[in-house]
């Protein structure tokens, strides 16, 4: 079966797409596909802003930019011909998080909660709160309303569900039962009453026992703090998913053809689906094709094995790849017009890289016969790493124009 | 071969981490397998629920308990013949609910306070207390022994499929995370026990990488990261290159090939006499594969260079283009014997 081509400068072209989601597990290609998509975006005429969440700092380098500092900042380079623009920022999450802080709390309460030992673990770490930042920024820049096109590229996080699920448990968190019980029994309502009767004592004591009463004590100093200041971190939440599901926002899927990836690729095709967010499609980075597709890989083989029996023995073993282990070593240094030498390396490879092809081939129709209604781009795997400009040029006419 | 010296005797928590993709649950698979040598027992713990190693051993979904999953690598790399390999998922909410039945026998207040959302408070407001939890558990594992204080350890050694290089650095340095929050109290007490398990010669941190630029750039990030954090009190293990693609030809041939000027009239009369003919320009295309291969072959030398930087002991495993089953296993755990990692 085969899937139906993914139109992405249809996609980018199209003033109505304000949002570009870039998601996938980590390291498939997500930082370098925003990046390549945000730059042809700028080139063929939007005003593109692509935002990395990214702590290596990624993003900065393939575009040339040695700070990223929490504002979208202008990449020289791009060509503006076409009156678009390209900014990139980098997302601070800690000053994100300080800033939310700031705008809603008077100047002590602020300095209180920035400095309760739980706001600094909860405003540093990287779990939820990342993508919480991400989220928050994003719903900021979409309301500055300077770009027309926002690219986004999502945390890297362990599964590309925390991306989902992050800022909805943190909204939930901050406005859940737990919270009721730390900021004392008034807030509780009724019926949870009933049961809290039956097992407070048993579970402050519970409490008290793993976090002992200072943690227990500050936790509730900050959470009683943020709920004053937030009255409803829920409602934020909500918001933004929102903004998700707008139809201004298209979700980019990414994977690598290898079978967690693809799986990763599938769970989340499926999520976004049941929370009615708008999948553009899948991009599948780093496939392995040839330009040589017509000689199979088992005709490749055995070609390279009929010249193998054609030299002396011993020139047959050295010239054979060492079987793992380090590599380089056992292959001799055959000369460089030795023609049935560097035919049979050549026929070796063209095996090795028909079978890869063939099994990502594979991988990729397992995924296309479970979703068949998904349109997928492809880019092949590139012999070299993007690290600039023209790079992500060539991976972005890649993914649009196809190979 | 002898179980004695291999580069990491004495170590008996070995923590792999690695930028995602580069297959940092495969390494960990393939070196508990190693380290399983006959009579020994060696437990392979997964961290962050996604049952990989369930799917690399082709079992169903690990549940928080110690199972047996394979056969650890015998004498003479036989697969089969070493010792046993069990493997346990420890999530947050479990590691507590066992904290607490361990420490305070106080199982059910455990159950309450999941129903109650304490496991999302732990990990969404402080994820340093759900790491504790987490690396408590795989601390425990590598000191559990099988009767009193002088009895063998149950287990020979314990590999941890840690989180990616990112986050390793925080993930490990527990006592000082927690003790941010928490300065006293039995939480404090048990991060301490936890980090004097991590900070001593018996655990290694294992950085597994592939001859790419930004996993390599990650690799020596999170080394520096590592020490930084903890003041070098964490010891980094080996770096593990794996899905290496061999070189097909020797330096001057791959050099003639990247510049383009290799011989494609010599090729194509090879390619004649292999049988398969020049029809349709086919040495043309295979010299454009070369081509890359040795593009390929010189970015993973530069990648080589810039991690012998690290002063680190280096293995390598290979590229398998068929996918990892069991078999592949065995032979990467083979692989990472022959090289002195276990």
């Amino acid at each position: 079966m085969s899937a139906q081509r993914l139109e992405l400068d249809r996609i980018l072209d199209d003033r109505r797409t304000r949002i570009i989601v870039c998601c996938g597990s980590g390291g498939v290609g997500k930082t370098t596909t925003a990046a390549a998509l945000g730059l042809r975006a700028a080139e063929r005429g939007r005003q593109a802003c692509v935002l990395t969440v990214d702590p290596a700092r990624r993003l900065a380098q393939s575009m040339g930019l040695t700070s990223l500092d929490n504002t979208p900042r202008q990449v020289d380079g791009a060509d503006t011909a076409n009156g678009g623009s390209l900014h990139a920022m980098m997302l601070d999450m800690k000053r994100t998080f300080d800033e939310i802080v700031e705008a809603h709390a008077d100047p002590d309460r602020a300095a209180q909660i920035l400095a309760n030992p739980f706001y600094q673990s909860l405003s540093s770490s990287f779990a939820g709160t990342q993508e919480y930042m991400a989220m928050e920024k994003l719903g900021q820049l979409r309301h500055a309303d300077e770009w027309d096109l926002i690219v986004v590229d999502t945390p890297p996080s362990r599964s590309a569900l925390d991306f989902l699920d992050a800022p909805q448990r943190l909204g939930r968190f901050l406005d859940g039962r737990l919270i009721r019980v730390l900021t004392g029994p008034a807030k509780v309502g009724m019926s949870f009453m009933g049961v809290l009767n039956a097992g407070f004592s048993m579970m402050t004591s519970a409490l008290t026992k793993i976090l002992g009463a200072q943690v227990l004590k500050d936790a509730q100093t900050f959470v009683s703090a943020l709920d004053t200041m937030f009255g409803g971190f829920r409602e934020r939440a909500e918001s933004t998913y929102r903004l998700l599901q707008a139809p201004g926002t298209a979700f980019l899927v990414i994977a690598a053809p290898e079978p967690d990836a693809l799986r990763e690729a599938s769970y989340f095709v499926e999520r976004l689906d049941a929370e009615r967010m708008p999948l553009a499609g899948l991009i599948l980075n780093r496939v392995h094709t040839s330009p040589a597709a017509r000689l199979s890989a088992a005709r490749s083989l055995a070609a390279s094995e009929t010249l193998d029996s054609q030299q002396e023995p011993s020139a047959t073993a050295s010239a054979r790849v060492a079987d793992g282990g380090a590599s380089n070593v056992g292959v001799s240094n055959v000369g460089v017009s030795d023609g049935r030498a560097i035919a049979a390396a050549a026929l070796r490879l063209h095996a090795e890289r028909m079978q890869l092809g063939k099994r990502e081939r594979r991988l990729a129709e397992h995924f296309t016969s479970a979703h068949p209604a998904v349109p997928v781009a492809e880019v092949p795997a590139q012999p070299e790493d993007v690290h600039d400009l023209s790079g992500l040029r060539v991976i972005g006419k890649l993914l649009c124009e196809g190979f | 071969m002898s179980t004695a010296d291999t580069d990491w005797d004495g170590v008996r928590l070995h923590v792999v981490t690695g930028k995602g993709g580069t297959g940092k649950t495969t390494t960990a698979a393939a070196l508990a397998l190693a380290l399983a040598t006959a009579g020994r027992k060696v437990l392979l713990i997964e961290v962050e629920g996604r049952q990989g190693i369930a799917r690399l051993f082709d079992c169903p979904p690990l549940p928080y308990a110690e199972r047996k999953v394979a056969i650890g690598l015998g004498e003479n790399n036989r697969a089969g013949q070493g010792g046993d390999v069990y493997a346990l998922a420890v999530d947050p909410e479990g590691a507590l609910l066992d904290y607490l039945a361990m420490f305070y026998n106080m199982r059910r207040a455990g159950n309450a306070l999941t129903k109650l959302g304490v496991v999302d408070f732990a990990t969404t407001i402080a994820p340093g207390l759900s790491d504790v939890l987490v690396t408590g558990k795989a601390t425990e594992a590598t000191r559990r022994r099988i009767g009193g204080k002088e009895s063998p350890h149950v287990y020979h050694a314990v590999v941890m499929d840690a989180p990616p290089t990112g986050r390793i650095g925080r993930f490990l340095n527990v006592s000082t995370e927690v003790s941010d929050l928490a300065r006293v109290g039995p939480i404090r007490t048990h991060a301490d026990t936890v980090a004097k398990v991590i900070r001593s010669p018996q655990t290694a941190v294992h950085f597994v990488t592939t001859l790419e630029e930004m996993p390599v750039q990650e690799t020596l990030d999170g080394l520096t990261e590592l020490r930084e954090l903890t003041g070098g009190a964490i010891a980094p293990g080996g770096i593990v290159v794996n899905m290496a693609r061999p070189a097909v030809l020797g330096p001057d041939a791959l050099a003639a090939a990247a510049s383009g000027s290799l011989d494609v009239g010599a090729l194509a009369a090879g390619l004649k006499a292999s049988g398969v003919g020049d029809d349709d320009h086919l040495a043309a295309d295979l010299a454009i594969e070369l081509k890359e291969h040795a593009l390929q072959v010189a970015l993973q030398d530069r990648a080589r260079t810039e991690l012998l930087k690290a002063g680190r002991p280096m293995y390598e495993l290979p590229m398998l283009t068929d996918g990892i089953d069991l078999a592949a296993l065995y032979e990467l755990a083979a692989t990472l014997r022959k090289q002195g990692a276990a």
